[in-house]
């Protein structure tokens, strides 16, 4: 399974950057595919992206809302909420884990070797936070002279953006160099820190700071294709606990909103207790790998 | 002896029952829904339009 995890990251990868002629073009694609919500993080103004990030999209549009408004256009973010929700509720944060290149990213520098580290639980939370805060208040309420909000998320802080488009247009477009200031180098240190911390902890960024993972999230107690814990098999032995790339006690939180759906416990659980579940219906029980299952201790 | 047995039994049974579950269905038709408001509306138009110009901005940049 990890083996078909990869090929469809690198698949997805190429699918949302497709655009490969930008080093003679010198600029990002134009084409109607944009129309096109990207599942994972991936900017849209990097030069190879074929469709849109649905967090840059959505600032945006909460940002030119009063505009909008003003002139009769009900341009208020349906379509893109609408894009991810249904995404959500297919997969939920399985897109971390299965389509984002930001995440991709992240585990490659995993492998590099070095002492790992464990990261603190409650920083989970900040994911929420900058969500709320900066991808839909401050895009809403914090305005200019002209009335106009900023995406506060893509502009002080997001390093996928920074990664994938900043660095590229600063080479493509040599001229943009001179507009260069404090904010950039905000974000250049921002994107160093989460390169750093991704060599020695698991998914730094994804577990701390993304809020369309917080979004996927919301979706992990309801979503269409999820991971079941089978409660009959299940031994509590916590061999699911030492793998989990995002730090979830599957265990004891099966729907945990931090769950991308791996399948990295599902590997290592000696008893086939971690299964897959389509709408409810389980498509994958195997028989316990030789292992016998301990006694479930039954409560009186 | 016979309590714990049945009991056991009824767990597994609960453990091992498969019911399609509909929260899904329902979430995927709200935003399907939501998403039809917005094509409606014409906003994937204005969505292409942000996302083929190069928003400098977004990239601290700018």
């Amino acid at each position: 399974m990890d083996l078909v995890r990869k090929w469809v990251q690198a698949l997805v990868f190429l699918l949302t950057n497709g655009f490969w002629s930008f080093p003679v073009t010198r600029g990002i694609y134009q084409g109607p595919l944009k129309v096109l919500c990207s599942p994972g993080l991936n900017c849209y103004s990097c030069p190879a992206a074929t469709t849109y990030c649905p967090l840059g999209a959505l600032q945006q549009l909460l940002a030119g809302i009063r505009m909008a408004l003003e002139s009769g256009q009900l341009f208020v973010g349906f379509y893109v909420v609408g894009t991810m929700g249904v995404i959500g509720s297919f997969v939920g944060r399985m897109v971390c884990g299965w389509a984002c290149p930001f995440g991709l990213l992240q585990e490659l520098l995993f492998k590099i070797p070095s002492p790992k580290f464990n990261i603190w639980r409650h920083l989970r939370y900040i994911k929420y936070v900058l969500l709320v805060v900066m991808v839909i208040l401050l895009p809403l309420f914090a305005l200019d002279e002209y009335g106009l909000g900023a995406p506060s998320f893509c502009k002080y802080f997001c390093p996928a953006g920074t990664l994938e488009a900043g660095f590229p247009m600063l080479i493509l477009q040599p001229g943009l160099r001179a507009n260069l200031g404090l904010i950039f180098v905000i974000k250049v240190l921002f994107l160093i820190l989460f390169i750093v911390w991704s060599v020695l902890a698991s998914r730094p960024f994804c577990r701390t700071s993304c809020p369309l993972g917080a979004f996927y999230g919301l979706f992990n107690k309801i979503k269409l294709v999820r991971l079941r814990l089978d409660p009959v098999r299940c031994t509590n032995c916590a061999a699911c606990h030492d793998v989990c790339p995002m730090g979830v006690r599957f265990n004891e939180a099966p729907d945990d909103m931090e769950c991308i759906s791996c399948f990295a416990c599902s590997k290592v659980c000696a008893y086939n207790a971690i299964n897959i579940e389509i709408g409810g219906v389980e498509i994958t029980k195997q028989p316990t790998r030789g292992a016998t299952p301990k006694p479930q201790k039954i409560l009186p | 002896m016979l309590e714990i047995g049945i009991r056991m039994k009824k767990q597994n049974d609960k453990a091992t029952k498969q019911k399609i579950k509909i929260a899904p269905f329902v979430a995927i038709f709200i935003f399907l829904v939501l998403g039809a408001i917005g094509i409606s509306l014409g906003e994937p138009a204005r969505v292409l339009q942000q996302a083929t110009q190069i928003c400098l901005e977004c990239i601290g940049i700018g």
